[in-house]
Order: C-alpha cells, then structure tokens, then sequence
C-alpha cells in the first residue's frame, strides 16, 4: 500500500486558516488500511478543526465524506453536487487524492492533509515499513525476494558494502542492512553462487529519473 | 458576573474504576456536580474520536478514570488508552487548547475516595483554566 502519515493538526489549522467552510475528504484505500485517511481520521480533522476555529471564535461549517477511491475520476465525482457548498477541502489521501480532486475542480482550493512517505506494508500494527520504490523493472528474483533498490540506503546492486556491521547498516543502526539479509537467505537456500555475477548498473529510464511516468494499456483503452 | 459552572465528562471503565465509584457511594462520598459520567467495558475502547466530540460538544474538561497499568480486564486497555490521551494532548496544544482539560487516572479498586477525589482534582482545574471557549 502506499503509506501515509497524518500532517500535524497546526499545520493543516494555519492552511485553512481564512476558510469557515471546509470539506475534509477521506479515502477508503491505502489511507485507510494504514489509519490516517480513512471515514475515521476523517471524522477527527473535521472535529479538531470545528474545536479549534470554536476556539478563536469563528463560526465554521465542517463537511466529512470518504470516497471509495480518490485516485479514480469516477469516485472524485461523487463530489461534484457538494463542492460548491465549500471553500476549501482537505484531502487526507496519498499525494495522488489531492491533485485528483484539483484537477476535477480547479475552482476550489485544495490541500493536502497527509504527507505521503513510501510504498510498503505494515510490519506489526502501528510499524509500517518501505518494501518498493517503484523502479519499473522488478529485480527482487535475483536478490532472494528482496529489494535491494528499496531497501539498502544505497540502492546496491552488488553489495553489501564495507559499512554492512552485524546485520545493520552504517546509515543507522536503526536500518537492517539488506544485504545482510540477502546473503543470509542466498546462503539458506543454497544460492549463493549466483551473488557472484555481476549485476550491471540498473537503468534508470523506468524510475522517476526518466521524467513523470504514464502508462498506456492499449487493450484496456475505450 | 455568572459564576462559571464547568461542564466535566468523565469516562470510566466498568472494573477498577467502577468498583472504586460503588464504594464511593456507599462510603456517601458524593461527586461536585456538573460532572456526566459515561462507564465503559475496558479504557481501551476508548477512542481520540469520543474525547473530542466531548470537547466538540462543549465539555471544558474531560478525563478517563481506568485500572491501574498492571491489572486491566483486558491486559493492556489503560496503556492504549494512555497513549491515545498523550497523543490527543499534543494535538490540542496545537488546537490552541490547554492540554490540561484532558487527563486519565488509574485507580485501585477499593479507592472510593480517590474516584472524588479525581473528579474535585479536575473541578478545582477547571475553575483555574475558565470555560474552554
Ligand atoms: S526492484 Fe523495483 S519494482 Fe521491484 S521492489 Fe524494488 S523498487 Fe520495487
Ligand atoms: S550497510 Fe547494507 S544497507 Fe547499508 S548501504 Fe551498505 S549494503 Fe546497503
């Protein structure tokens, strides 16, 4: 999933700041899964900001909704007969929600409620953790199922490196060295030899580096 | 000037803190007024939703009163709890709320005094801090 964390509430109060009719808006995919925009978060923005702008004696009106998806058109016009009734929505979906909703409806101003951090996965409830960096050609089979890219603070495709120290990497002792890990698991399923071929520099032309990314499937394309 | 009658809501779980207000009432040990009491099953149902919507709907103060760390019903409900309440403090600080009109308490089982004594204890900082808004 794509896994988000909530913006401190000072943050989102100095941004809708001037703003009395505020719709907050949730997202009932990634966002939800891992607590941050979901109709619950929803429901405790719009209850924080209703408390804080009692707080300075304005009068606001605060809107809820959760869309099913707000990275489908489909689902972000749902919103099109309740727009109008206010003056700026928060969004509390990844990066992808916010722009969606601006893009439908370039009249009303639109922030985003969550900074969105990485792609990853709840490693225990409450602890999430990145697993992929969406690099566009998946390479994890070579590395014992794990993704060097996403994973190792410098993205080695040869590695470890002389900082590795006891499964933890020289970055901070908080990382795990991955490829500790890999050559741990290589080693367990009596594959080490292939660690030694000599993976040649990734191209990076299907990563971010290749410029904003679209993707066309002509099979499914109306 | 009207004297200020702060608005209190105390939650309250249905074990220790519970057993704590039944002997608090037969001891005749009564609670200041103005203060609505709401028991639930365990402290760790509790959620930051249902401590705002207090203070949404015009509570000044607001306050938990669970078992102690070591012997909740369900293992660890008054941890979480208490972990919602600091993260809930932080957050009203940002509000521009003083984090003092949220507190949480555990109490022994045969403490009815200190069930009162909470309640005054949050009555008395009521009064100091005035209405919420
Ligand atoms: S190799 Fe690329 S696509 Fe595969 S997990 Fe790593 S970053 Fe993601
Ligand atoms: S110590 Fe391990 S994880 Fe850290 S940069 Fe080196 S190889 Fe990568």
């Amino acid at each position: 999933m794509i896994v988000a964390e909530a913006k401190p509430i000072k943050e989102i109060l100095e941004m809708i700041d001037g703003f009395n009719k505020i719709l907050v808006v949730g997202c009932k995919g990634c966002v939800t899964v891992c607590n941050v925009g979901g109709a619950k978060e929803v429901a405790i923005l719009a209850s924080a900001i209703r408390i804080a702008k009692k707080k300075k004696g304005k009068d606001v009106e605060v809107g809820e909704i959760t869309l099913e998806r707000q990275c489908d058109p489909e689902y972000i016009e749902e919103l099109r007969n309740i727009v109008q009734n206010y003056e700026a929505i928060v969004s509390l979906a990844c990066g992808v929600g916010p722009q969606f909703i601006s893009e439908r409806y370039p009249e009303i101003r639109v922030f985003p409620g969550v900074n969105t951090r990485f792609m990853g996965g709840a490693i225990e409830h409450g602890v999430w953790a990145e697993r992929c960096a969406g690099c566009g050609q998946c390479v994890i089979h070579y590395f014992g199922g794990m993704c060097p890219i996403a994973r190792c603070s410098k993205s080695l495709m040869n590695g470890p490196c002389g900082g590795s120290n006891h499964g933890k990497c020289e970055v901070s002792p908080e990382i795990d060295c991955i490829w500790d890990k890999i050559v741990r698991k290589m080693m367990a399923q009596g594959r080490l030899d292939e660690l030694l071929k000599i993976r040649p520099p990734k191209s990076w032309l299907t990563a971010r580096d290749g410029g904003p990314r679209k993707m066309v499937r002509e099979e499914l394309v109306k | 000037m009207q004297e200020f009658k702060p608005k209190i809501v105390a939650f309250y779980c249905s074990n220790c803190a519970s057993s704590a207000a039944s002997i608090s009432n037969k001891l005749n040990l009564f609670l200041p007024e103005n203060i609505k009491l709401i028991n639930v099953p365990c402290t760790g149902r509790i959620e930051i939703l249902h401590l705002l919507k207090a203070f949404e709907n015009g509570a000044d103060m607001v306050y938990v009163v669970g078992c102690q760390e070591d012997s909740c019903q369900y293992i660890n409900g008054i941890l979480k709890l208490k972990n919602r309440v600091a993260y809930l403090k932080n957050m009203l600080e940002q509000m521009g709320i003083e984090p003092q009109r949220l507190e949480v308490f555990s109490l022994y089982a045969g403490k009815g005094q200190d069930f009162v004594n909470v309640a005054n204890e949050m009555l008395t900082k009521a009064k100091e801090l005035g209405p919420i808004y």
